[in-house]
């Protein structure tokens, strides 16, 4: 509000621009090839960055680094992007599976976070119960996006809210990973609802 | 596309590069902290990994996650590197920490106007 928009970084631009103060971070979460590091490759103005963190096949985060060779590890790929939204504030988005037994490392993703898109796919609508669910334990506010496939049957987007079983208050939006705007809006509708809950909270 | 580096050799190499301390002495760290290097302090002294760190900082701030990504390094062992530099007064965070509060209505509608903008 009221600040200026950000002339957009020259694609490949590696460091932020002087005046950035403010980062935030948005998930972008949903099962295997749903279309994750699609998306965020769809909007970063950075070449899209992966990076990974060890855990143990428990579930714990590795960090006693003497130890590691000892154990069963597993890695976490994390995808990441940015966008540069105004002369201070840049937006970080984040892709990554959401399983139930990563669970200790979502808490490091999730701290600070401004809330999650799930990407679903109507072929496969059963997969994204699993990451709503591990969304819904950490208290993380989320909008679903149904990635169009080209093979995938049309649904109405009232049998599909039924089928996920989702608040009346969850967005609900249609995207197609590849395409840039489509992507934008479906951030929008995140972060419109984003709003609407603050806006809820603070009139209850 | 690399080929995909052998768990072990990764371990191993970041075991080497944390000089075998895996607990970053600051646990203030987030993965959108932005990091910026303070001026002309000598890199006497620094390991080679850090040395590349404070290289790839220079030219302008980057995230936590950034420098993880670019030094293909996992994040907790990047952490424990920038923590060290920290102490060492090589790097300074200038995002607040936590990088931002949820539940802030400003930012909120800050990061909405600047996506609208994009359309
Ligand atoms: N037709 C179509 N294909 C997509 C779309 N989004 C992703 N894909 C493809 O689906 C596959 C999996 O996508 P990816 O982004 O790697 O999924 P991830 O595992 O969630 O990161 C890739 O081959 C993408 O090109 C989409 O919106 N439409
Ligand atoms: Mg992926």
């Amino acid at each position: 509000m009221g600040s200026a928009p950000a002339s957009e970084p020259a694609t490949g631009e590696v460091h932020l621009r002087p005046g950035v103060q403010t980062a935030v971070k948005l998930l972008v979460v949903g099962h295997f090839a749903v279309g994750k590091t699609t998306f965020v490759g769809a909007l970063s103005e950075i070449r899209p960055l992966r990076t990974e963190e060890v855990m143990t096949e428990a579930g714990a985060i590795v960090d006693d680094l003497a130890g590691m060779t000892d154990k069963t590890t597993t890695t976490v790929a994390l995808d990441f992007g940015r966008l540069t939204l105004n002369d201070r504030l840049v937006l970080y988005l984040f892709g990554t599976p959401g399983q139930q037994r990563f669970a200790p490392l979502w808490h490091d993703m999730t701290r600070g976070a401004l809330g999650a898109l799930v990407l679903a796919d109507t072929r496969r609508l059963g997969h994204s119960f699993e990451v709503m669910g591990v969304l819904e334990e950490l208290g993380l506010p989320y909008a679903v996006a149904l990635n169009q496939f080209d093979d995938a049957p049309a649904h109405e987007l009232d049998e599909v809210r039924d089928a996920l079983d989702l608040l009346p208050e969850t967005p609900l939006v249609r995207c197609d990973a590849r395409d840039r705007v489509s992507s934008t809006r479906a951030l929008i509708s995140l972060v419109e609802y984003l709003l609407t809950r603050i806006g809820h909270l603070e009139h209850t | 596309m690399t080929a995909r580096r052998r768990p072990a050799d990764r371990l191993v190499r970041s075991y080497v590069v944390t000089d075998g301390r895996a607990h970053p002495t600051r646990n203030t760290l987030d993965l959108v902290t932005l990091l910026v290097v303070t001026d002309d302090l000598p890199l006497t002294g620094l390991n080679p990994e850090k040395r590349r760190l404070m290289e790839l900082c220079r030219p302008g701030a980057l995230s936590v996650a950034e420098v993880a990504g670019h030094l293909s390094l996992p994040v907790s062992v990047a952490k424990v590197l920038i923590a060290d530099l920290m102490d060492s007064g090589h790097l300074i965070t200038r995002a607040p920490i936590p990088a931002a509060r949820p539940t802030d209505a400003r930012i909120l509608q800050e990061v909405l106007d600047g996506l609208r903008a994009r359309l």
